[in-house]
């Protein structure tokens, strides 16, 4: 229930809210927790294993228990914690693990078989029979188990990734992070400071201690509102830090729209950040460690440092008779708040028998909470002590078993935390994390003046560190009392206490893993699977390992700890790949003729990044193999366009160009005289073939290659290596230039009849014979010609500045459309090579060598290049490699597939007996049937003879005729005449 | 991951391509024999302490960059050009 005059909630600003349908009320400035226990809604979900009704344990981002569903639709997002989920008007929440009702939940009939569920029981009882293991146990786990549900729509809400750089970043805005981020600031640094939370000033929003005589939530608003003046600072608050990683980054999640009733389209749900930060400090706090007793998991039982923050900063008390039950003095801050706000507290239990007075409440010394009592929530509560038992009837108990430093980030690059036996916790190993410093509670520094002072000095020793000057000045006055407590983990008696509520793991569980020899902390944990829910153990880790400890007889220290991996709190897929949904960032690039491509209806397709026409449908065309058979038959008869721009283009000048691409190509390219292109390849230096292109001398010192569309990046990066890393004395120097040149094939029997027609100049054969090249100029733009040739047919490539691309493409089209030809697409690209056996990435794949696809005899012999050591190894040539084959259907089977095998004709279609396979096909409309590019084992010496191609995925076979490659103009008549 | 390229400044490892061991700085000659060819092609140290790798600042100034890195803890230690001749060959 809300007390009156308390919390740093508005109660001018009412909101409106719903829990399972039924509306509720709350205030601005309110949690989902906060605003439901003030309405007395204790019970917030089921568990896990034992569907136990489950109620809000903590108040922050360690809450294992209140974990619900906001929203519904596509976007519903599951196990959002109700102690971070900021109240709006309109929120949705819904309970989860439970059917068909929160009240009434089929699967608590676990709980009664307890006694069967334990540790282990998963590897016991499902063995046998083997066989129900996939088709019965593992489908009804699978439905069983798991925290809430994903809608199985697709997510439409926005999310984003951004990056940040500073000099500091400051995790966590309680008095440490404050007091670091105000000294480092005013000596100039550029700051972040991040919260998780919504407002700032960690535990000084949830207790009522003053610091410089004001209260410490007032103290950190002028705090912040002297950073938030500071033009180096930026507070990013709902901002959880999750992970560190090498070199000062960073990773941190920012709940930008969570918190909105409305939010505009353009903002994101969630921000995924990468801060790369020269020094961080690490001020996360510290987290309360529940005791293990039995039926400590009921609602209403809760951390007595939650139960303060419900009362201050939210003014609820979270019941009308409360208990308070720990083992140090801090617990008794909680019974002097409630006191002091008008709470009824019917009892401090304090285990130590030394404990200090308390006024006004009635004090159990030495005493423990041994048991509880409450369907759906608490009722009772049995307090032993060595006077015997006594029963209290209380619906509220704050309980305490000391705190544990949030040190998770200073384990993320895999260091393991120290254990400090004053204060009964791991403490971070200082320089764990590279340039990570920790300071205030995370640090094991408990007391108020000693998170000021550490954070401080953190702050100062980062300043010293990067040449900043260190401000003088005094700290603010506050409380130097830390308190002190005496160790008590686990309340010995029968029956359940639980250590990981979140995947309810109880004291039984860990003391019989120890028992069946699960002694390391490591097996331990993964035998109970405790510490291995979304809260990774956060409340339950310590108290798991003194246990295991106790049982095995050995030391805390000597038992070890497990470590912490990020994501510190979970992090949704959705924002860390955010822009990575459909299309999402994925560059595209367009060639210049895109938009005329597009305007006569041409499907793209993707090659890389790049997008090209498919084929150019003409009226009257059901299917793509009519337009593909059309544009092959206009480039064999008349002419045809296409755009071939996406090829890599690589310019090369200097005086070592010759030399440099003696290295590069496996053939002989210092020969090559100006005025005229040579088709090259390019070996990998293990002897396999890595791209093949041409390359064209345009003058004396300057070269032109191009490379194929998929390798031009890999291509570019592998000239950079070799004259960086090999020749850095050769005299060259070459850039890309493939977006600076338009580039159109102008291909079929009437190309130079239509260039004619648009050059300045005349061709003439004797000045441009095949394989010449040169400057053009084309309606008065200085342009270059190629006469090189794909398809085999007498054909031109025409390159001039991209700017050009546009008009010349449709220039290009309306001369070849006059002459009966048009316009071809990838389609009819692929058969026209296919029928003159060119090859492409389908054969050289990365695992052929020159000789397999019948270039050995390319790799010259006079000179060295990259790759010619290592292509002459044994078992590199020769007839035991599949060779370059064409192959031709001769039996009633008239189709072939890409990917089938071959096999000869007696044999059975089986691995060991695979001879080769097909790598390429086509239909033919110039030969009247398909044709197939492929390797077949001794290929060469085997053209007239038959083979079968089998394609077991299509349940294919063909029987074909082993031929040349060259299907078409085998003498090359046509590339000529 | 950061690198500090010499010639770019420090740039997040994004930007650059992996390559390998930076013994393949040190080709050798073709006529060195089938052992010093497998050696340079095939066979790499798994180092726990320094590695010397070959990074590319593809997304930069496509500089070939000797990085020199401990595997442990992951610290760069030095980042030089690949080129430049101040970077020895191989680890």
């Amino acid at each position: 229930m809300r007390v009156e005059g308390r919390g740093l909630i508005d109660r001018a600003r009412p909101v409106r809210f719903t829990f399972d349908g039924v509306p509720h009320g709350g205030f601005a400035g309110d949690t989902l927790a906060s605003a439901l226990l003030a309405n007395g809604v204790r019970m917030h979900g089921r568990s896990f294993k034992y569907h136990r009704p489950r109620g809000v344990l903590t108040a922050g981002s360690e809450e294992p228990n209140a974990l619900v569903t906001i929203g519904t639709g596509p976007g519903a997002e599951p196990n959002v914690r109700a102690t971070m989920q900021e109240l709006h008007d309109g929120l949705a929440a819904r309970s989860q693990n439970c059917w068909p009702s929160l009240r009434h939940d089929i699967m608590a009939v676990n709980d009664l078989a307890a006694p069967f569920l334990g540790a282990g029981f998963y590897y016991k009882t499902f063995m046998w029979p083997r066989t129900f293991w996939e088709k019965l146990y593992e489908p009804l786990i699978r439905k069983a188990a798991g925290l809430g549900a994903l809608s199985g729509a697709a997510n439409r809400d926005r999310y984003e990734k951004a990056h940040a750089f500073c000099d500091l970043l400051v995790i966590g805005a309680g008095p440490a992070g404050l007091m670091a981020a105000l000294t480092a600031a005013r000596a100039g640094a550029d700051v972040i400071l991040a919260d998780e939370g919504f407002r700032a000033g960690g535990r000084l929003t949830g207790e009522t201690e003053e610091i410089d005589g004001k209260p410490g939530h007032v103290w950190a608003e002028d705090v912040v509102a002297e950073l938030d003046a500071m033009p180096n600072v930026r507070i990013m608050l709902r901002t959880t830090v999750t992970g560190a990683y090498d070199q000062g980054t960073y990773a941190a999640l920012e709940r930008v729209g969570r918190h909105l009733a409305a939010r505009p389209d353009a903002l994101p749900l969630e921000t995924f950040w990468r801060i790369v930060a020269r020094r961080a400090i690490l001020a996360a706090g510290a987290i309360e460690r529940p005791v293990a007793f039995r039926n400590n998991d009921r609602p209403g039982i809760m951390t007595a440092g939650a139960v303060r923050t419900y009362l201050n900063r939210w003014g609820v008390v979270p019941g009308h008779r409360v208990a308070v039950f720990g083992n140090n003095d801090d617990a008794h801050r909680t019974v002097r708040d409630l006191t002091a706000a008008g709470a009824h507290v019917v009892a401090l239990v304090d285990s130590r028998h030394d404990a200090p007075d308390v006024a006004g409440v009635r004090m159990f010394r030495g005493a423990m909470v041994s048991d509880t009592r409450g369907r759906r929530g608490l009722e009772s509560i049995t307090i032993r002590s060595v006077s015997g038992e006594d029963h209290l009837a209380v619906d509220c108990l704050a309980m305490s078993g000391g705190w544990n430093p949030t040190l998770h980030l200073t384990c993320h690059t895999n260091a393991r935390p120290l254990w400090r036996e004053n204060i009964l916790a791991f403490v971070p190993v200082p320089g764990a994390v590279p340039g990570l410093s920790a300071a205030g509670a995370c640090n094991g520094a408990f007391a108020t003046a000693d998170c000021l002072r550490e954070g401080r000095d953190a702050a100062g020793a980062v300043l010293v560190d990067l040449g900043h000057a260190v401000p003088q000045g005094t700290l603010p006055r506050a409380s130097d009392d830390a308190g002190r407590l005496a160790p008590l983990w686990a309340v010995p008696a029968r029956g359940r206490a639980w250590l990981d509520f979140q995947n309810d793991v109880t004291v039984k569980d860990v003391r019989q893993a120890a028992q069946e020899n699960f002694r390391s902390v490591e097996h331990m944990k993964r035998y109970t699977t405790q510490g291995m829910a979304t809260d990774q153990g956060k409340n339950s880790n310590v108290a798991a390992l003194a246990i295991l400890a106790d049982v095995t007889g050995r030391t805390i220290p000597e038992t070890g700890t497990t470590t912490f991996r990020p994501p510190y709190s979970p992090v949704p897929i959705a924002a860390m790949g955010a822009g990575g949904q459909g299309k999402g960032f994925a560059p595209e690039r367009f060639t210049t003729s895109h938009a005329a491509s597009v305007e006569r209806g041409a499907p793209m397709i993707e090659a890389g990044l790049w997008y090209r026409p498919s084929y150019f449908p003409e009226a009257g065309e059901t299917n793509w193999r009519q337009s593909c058979d059309r544009e092959v038959a206009l480039v064999r008869e008349a002419v045809g366009i296409c755009d071939v721009s996406t090829l890599g283009k690589i310019d090369l000048q200097g005086p070592d160009v010759p030399a440099f691409l003696d290295l590069l190509y496996a053939n002989r390219f210092s020969t090559l005289k100006v005025g005229r292109v040579r088709y090259g390849l390019m070996l990998r230096e293990d002897g396999h073939v890595m791209d093949d292109g041409t390359t064209a001398r345009l003058g004396e010192h300057h070269y032109l290659m191009t490379t194929t569309t998929a390798a031009a990046g890999q291509v570019m990066r592998h000239l950079e290596f070799v004259h960086q890393c090999l020749c850095p004395g050769l005299d060259v120097a070459f850039t890309s230039v493939t977006e600076q040149w338009a580039q159109f094939a102008v291909a079929g029997p009437e190309s130079r009849a239509l260039l004619n027609e648009l050059l300045d100049a005349p061709l003439s054969d004797a000045v441009w014979p095949f394989m010449a090249c040169g400057a053009v100029s084309v309606k008065g733009v200085a342009g270059r010609l190629f006469r090189i040739s794909f398809s085999g047919e007498h054909a031109y490539e025409i390159a001039v500045p991209a700017r050009y691309g546009a008009s010349l493409f449709r220039l290009l089209l309306s001369l070849a459309e006059t002459r009966g030809g048009g316009a071809y697409g990838m389609e009819a690209l692929n058969v026209l090579r296919i029928e003159k056996g060119h090859i492409t990435h389908a054969e050289i794949h990365g695992r052929t060598t020159a000789d397999d696809i019948g270039m050995g005899r390319m790799v010259s012999p006079a000179k060295d290049c990259i790759g010619k050591t290592m292509s002459e190894r044994p078992g590199l040539s020769g007839p035991e490699r599949e060779q370059l084959v064409g192959l031709r259907p001769v039996g009633d089977v008239k189709k072939l597939t890409a990917g089938a095998h071959l096999f000869d004709p007696d044999d059975e279609a089986v691995r060991v007996n695979g001879k080769g396979y097909v790598t390429s096909v086509c239909y033919s409309p110039t030969l009247g049937q398909m044709l197939a590019l492929g390797f077949l084992k001794n290929g060469r010496a085997r053209h007239g003879q038959r083979v079968r191609a089998v394609d077991h995925l299509r349940d294919l076979e063909t029987l074909c005729e082993v031929v040349d490659p060259v299907f078409f103009d085998p003498e090359g008549e046509r590339v000529r005449g | 991951m950061r690198i500090t390229c010499p010639i770019c400044g420090e740039r997040d490892r994004r930007e650059f391509y992996y390559q390998g061991d930076a013994v393949a700085l040190r080709r050798p000659a073709p006529d060195a024999g089938e052992a010093a060819w497998e050696d340079y092609l095939h066979l790499r140290e798994n180092p726990a302490g320094t590695t010397r790798d070959l990074w590319y600042h593809e997304a930069g100034c496509g500089a070939w960059l000797v990085v020199t890195r401990d595997t442990v803890t992951h610290a760069v230690q030095a980042v030089a050009l690949a080129g430049d001749g101040s970077a020895e060959g191989g680890s």
